[in-house]
């Protein structure tokens, strides 16, 4: 979340589109209750189904899955049109008056530089800014330059007219109009609507441009950075984000460095790619820090193995020959399926329900040679070998692979922290000892490397450095305790520390206060730099407790402590305008006060440069400003277009009818053996998305009883409509089959879907809830992704759980 | 319910401070007495938590019997949500408010077990025992299929053959040092929940 839950009080508007907020997030969208109750703020509700969060919404509209983009693109061309668009912050927080180089093209779906072979676009010169001989980027305020942003963007999104996207949406007209008019007044610079979205947007494989679209219609209503505002993402689990912010990605390192590429051996070339330097004058450009930051971490993880003479041990880390993801979880299922992969672990992790295809997933474990599972809970992935009839119709017999499943302590077991959608760091306390002889995942990890460490310190063996050289300070080597873990990836100074003027600012030992102290030098250690703060020489900040909310806006800076540098909401100097003055009067957060920077929030800025200096919000860009045109950042281009889910109900894409190579993305990865695992409408016509019931946490609460009484059986949710043409009755056993495999669940004929018209044809929905398996104590079920395809988003890799093809017949 | 007199007043005493029962005067005989039970609440010790489950990152009191006391096991029998945190403001949702069902769920595991090639079972075994095979197997796959030089000679210090998924919702604590771990074994192959 750019913003935080409480924050949601403040909005004027709420969209929830997505995601459905009041029963997957139920006690964060108690402050959407609180803003309609409190801030006379609306509710709009865009999804597929008419969920509990549309019940209590001001405006629902449906939509069919998959065709957010165009949704959103209509939204843009509507507000350039109907100029609804907050001027002064367009204008001077956004890079609306860069110009683009020559040679950016746009035609028949395809951006400049498409490699059809490869599927990718191999070429993303054009996708760039043109420079002036200062070396900045040249921009023209007055917006009339053909080549800059905001006419390439208004021109690109001019073909996405309410006709159009009524077509592909499948939404009716005048439902989209009334929605995009009640948010096109939020371009009143005193109000902010707020999006809340979660994986109804990320899984689609155009899920990371269905966000970027969302974004650009917060930036052209000039509501990111203000209370009330922002793009959210309503993350899942209780520390993915925390777990992303420490890098445990297959391409990243701590605080969203990133792990060099094979080409990339020269340790300053890798340092001063990633060191970005300001594309405008006066512009922060805080990655030009990424050398502090990395040396930093190498000082954490090596100590004094970790010299300038060797790059502070730069050759230790892997380095990659894969672009984008690297190798992501569905890259290794598919070289663990040829026999390439033979090892693999779980740790809280049970893929055969959470990745796609279940199939593909069983019958590429099967071909490993041992496996090690560490989880509080018997996973259907520990027992993947295990024949439970229909649900698992495995050959025991045939199947060698070695499981080895350890138990591990629960959230109630042990002492740590966690970030929050809010990006807070809440610290919570053991309060009972685990069962049996479970042990915390910490232990384990420690006894794997020590034992590990011996055996390459007695017998040698491949590239051993690392390992011997791998700096294990702590008290009990075994067990080493969160207080020591969390202070080390705080960081703390490994000689005495100075500031510009020499004067000593951390003593040799001392825990670090913030990230303006790391250095390059080697003086300093700090294992993820975004979460340095968090555990000071005042102590631990993330087990802060005041709950005060002095100036009344929703932010209690003294509880926990959120990263980074506890600052609350992100580019909260957006929340003033140009001269430093809040936008309107409930939308205080920062401002210039003659002096410097303050508020009620901790300013995400330059605490002391003054409006005049010229310095922009967006800090963490070159630019200054936020991009509407992505630059080279994305894979399918710097504008996001609507391309159909790669299961299509339309098999066309409307925009580009003629084009049958953008039917779908066409720069999303697609492993060959998958192509043929893909369904047609003719076979498959009925377009289905996954999702959560609020009984149930993923595959986890089956195995409580309480949840598993709430919510026992399996079911899937069929329109009416359909359900009356197909002959079912609520309550019939239904088989809902995709090209990958079927399901058998219960019938819940409802009037929450009805048939969408799309294309000229009318599209079913299916809804299909998540939560059964073959293990726990809700009647046992077939798990969901069975039905799922092994495809996922261009960028991420996150795979198209929420758009694909099924066909339902009576069971 | 065995309890005199005396021990009455003294739970009472405690859990009753300033309420009913005895400011009422109900001062009992030895026969109601036998009916009274004690509080639950009021010899349990609070420990605040997170809930594990979605994102919002509600706060917890846990409840738990035992005093803390070396060789006591405390057993945790109530959470409720934390009337003090500024999210959640004492409310539970419906997967929250079974929080204490999954730390005593039936499918809690105990005990180190493998499962052997082909065969159709567990097999309980030590921690030693699982240990020494894990790390056993690791060194010879990282050993056997570590790449030090990719074929253009560039260094490169991967290992792909085997994988690892981090969980989403192990504390930081455990995540940073499953990442020092893992990164130093050379892995890349390497994802957590928020992966997908």
């Amino acid at each position: 979340m750019t913003n935080t839950w409480t924050d949601i009080r403040n909005a004027n508007l709420i969209l929830v589109m997505g995601g459905n907020a009041a029963e997957a997030h139920p006690c964060g969208f108690k402050w959407v209750t609180e803003a309609k109750a409190h801030n006379k703020a609306r509710l709009i509700v865009v999804d597929p189904r008419y969920t509990r969060t549309a019940s209590v919404s001001d405006y629902y509209a449906p939509i069919r899955t998959g065709s957010d983009i165009a949704f959103l693109g209509g939204l843009i061309n509507y507000l350039i049109t109907n100029d609804k668009i907050q001027h002064e912050y367009v204008r001077n927080y956004t890079d609306v008056s860069f110009i683009v180089n020559e040679g950016f093209t746009f035609e028949d779906g395809l951006f400049s530089g498409y490699n059809a072979e490869k599927r990718t676009y191999s070429d993303k010169s054009t996708w760039s800014y043109e420079k002036g001989a200062d070396g900045f980027a040249k921009v023209d305020p007055t917006l009339e330059h053909p080549r800059c942003v905001f006419q390439l963007m208004k021109k690109h999104y001019s073909r996405y007219t309410p006709d159009v996207a009524s077509n592909i949406c499948g939404m009716p007209q005048d439902r989209m109009l009334k929605i995009w008019a009640e948010i096109a007044e939020t371009s009143q610079p005193g109000k902010t609507m707020t999006i809340l979205y979660a994986l109804g947007w990320t899984q689609h494989s155009v899920g990371a441009q269905i966000i970027r679209t969302a974004a650009m219609v917060q930036l052209l209503l000039g509501n990111v950075g203000l209370p009330g505002g922002g793009v959210n993402a309503l993350r899942g689990h209780s520390n993915i984000q925390g777990l992303t912010d420490l890098g445990l990605l297959s391409n990243l390192l701590p605080g969203y460095m990133t792990l060099g590429n094979d080409g990339e051996q020269d340790f300053n070339a890798y340092i001063t790619k990633r060191a970005l330097k300001p594309l405008r004058p006066g512009q922060m450009s805080y990655w030009q820090n990424y050398g502090k930051f990395h040396v930093s971490l190498m000082k954490a993880w090596y100590g004094d193995a970790a010299t300038a003479e060797n790059n502070w041990c730069y050759d230790y880390l892997p380095k990659l020959d894969v672009p984008g993801a690297g190798y992501d979880v569905m890259k290794m299922f598919d070289m663990m399926s040829r026999g390439e992969v033979r090892g693999y672990f779980c740790q809280g992790f049970n893929p055969i329900a959470s990745l796609p295809d279940k199939n593909r997933v069983v019958a590429a474990l099967a071909k490993l040679k041992w496996l090690v599972i560490m989880d509080p809970l018997a996973t259907e992935t520990s027992e993947f070998w295990r024949n439970a009839g229909e649900y698992n119709n495995v050959d025991t017999a045939s199947i060698k692979t070695a499981v080895f499943r350890l138990p591990t302590t629960c959230f109630a077991e042990e002492d740590g922290s966690l970030v929050n959608s809010s990006r807070w760091l809440q610290w919570h306390w053991k309060g009972a000892e685990a069962p049996g002889e479970a042990r915390t995942d910490v232990t384990i990890m420690s006894e794997i490397f020590l034992k590990l460490r011996e055996m390459y310190r007695s017998e040698g063996g491949a590239y051993p450095d690392p390992i011997l050289n791998l700096n294990w300070p702590y008290k009990i080597p075994h067990e080493p305790s969160p207080e020591e873990l969390a202070k080390e990836f705080n960081g703390y100074a490994v000689k005495d520390v100075t500031d510009a003027t020499g004067a000593v600012v951390a003593k040799a030992g001392q825990q670090l206060s913030g990230f303006a102290q790391l250095k390059d030098d080697g003086t300093t250690a700090s294992g993820c730099w975004i979460f340095c703060g968090s555990w000071t020489e005042q102590g631990n900040q993330m087990a802060r407790r005041d709950n005060s909310d002095p100036y009344g806006v929703g932010q209690s800076l003294g509880w926990a402590w959120a990263w980074p540098m506890n600052r609350r909401i992100l580019y909260n100097r957006a929340s003033a305008d140009p001269s430093g003055k809040p936008w309107g009067p409930d939308k205080k957060l920062v401002w210039w006060n003659g002096k410097n920077w303050g508020g009620a929030d901790v300013p995400d800025f330059k605490p002391d440069s003054a409006p005049e200096a010229g310095m922009n919000p967006f800090i963490m860009n070159p630019e200054g400003v936020a991009r509407f045109f992505a630059v080279d950042k994305m894979a399918e281009g710097p504008f996001p277009e609507h391309y159909e889910p790669f299961e299509t109900p339309i098999g066309v894409n409307p925009m580009h009818p003629k084009n049958n190579k953008v039917i779908s993305n066409p720069a999303a990865r697609v492993l060959p053996s998958v192509w043929e695992s893909f369904g047609k409408a003719d076979k498959f016509p009925y377009a289905a998305t996954t999702y959560r019931l609020t009984e149930h946490f993923h595959f986890w609460t089956k195995h409580c009883r309480l949840n598993a009484i709430a919510q026992p059986e399996q079911f899937v949710e069929i329109g009416e409509v359909l359900a009356k043409e197909k002959g079912i009755a609520a309550g019939d056993k239904v088989r809902v089959s995709s090209k990958r495999g079927y399901i058998v669940a219960v019938a819940v004929v409802t009037k929450r879907i009805k048939p969408l018209e799309v294309n000229g044809q009318t599209v079913h929905q299916i809804g299909i809830p998540l939560h059964w398996g073959f293990s726990g104590l809700t009647r046992h079920g077939y798990l969901t992704n069975t039905l799922v395809p092994f495809v996922g988003d261009g960028n991420s890799q996150t795979p198209e759980s929420k758009s694909f093809l099924v066909n339902v017949e009576k069971a | 319910m065995d309890m005199n007199r005396r021990q009455f007043f003294k739970v009472a005493g405690i859990g009753l401070a300033g309420s009913s029962l005895a400011a009422l005067g109900m001062a009992p005989t030895p026969a109601f007495a036998e009916q009274v039970r004690h509080f639950k609440l009021a010899r349990t010790i609070e420990t605040r938590n997170t809930c594990p489950y979605c994102s919002v990152g509600c706060g917890l009191v846990m409840y738990s019997h035992g005093d803390k006391a070396k060789n006591v096991a405390q057993n945790i029998i109530h959470i409720e949500g934390d009337a003090d945190h500024p999210v959640n403001r004492g409310t539970l949702c419906p997967k929250g408010a079974g929080l204490l069902d999954f730390i005593h769920s039936p499918n809690r595991l105990k005990y180190p077990e493998v499962r052997e090639a082909g065969s159709n079972e567990w097999k309980r075994i030590s921690w030693e025992e699982a240990m020494e095979r894990i790390v056993k197997l690791v060194k010879e796959e990282r050993d056997a299929n570590f790449i030090s030089k990719n074929d253009q000679g560039q260094t490169v210090n991967r290992w792909t053959s085997v994988g690892f998924l981090a969980a989403s919702a192990a504390s930081n604590e455990a995540g940073y040092l499953t990442q020092k771990v893992v990164r130093n074994l050379g892995l890349v192959g390497f994802d957590n929940q928020a992966r997908v």
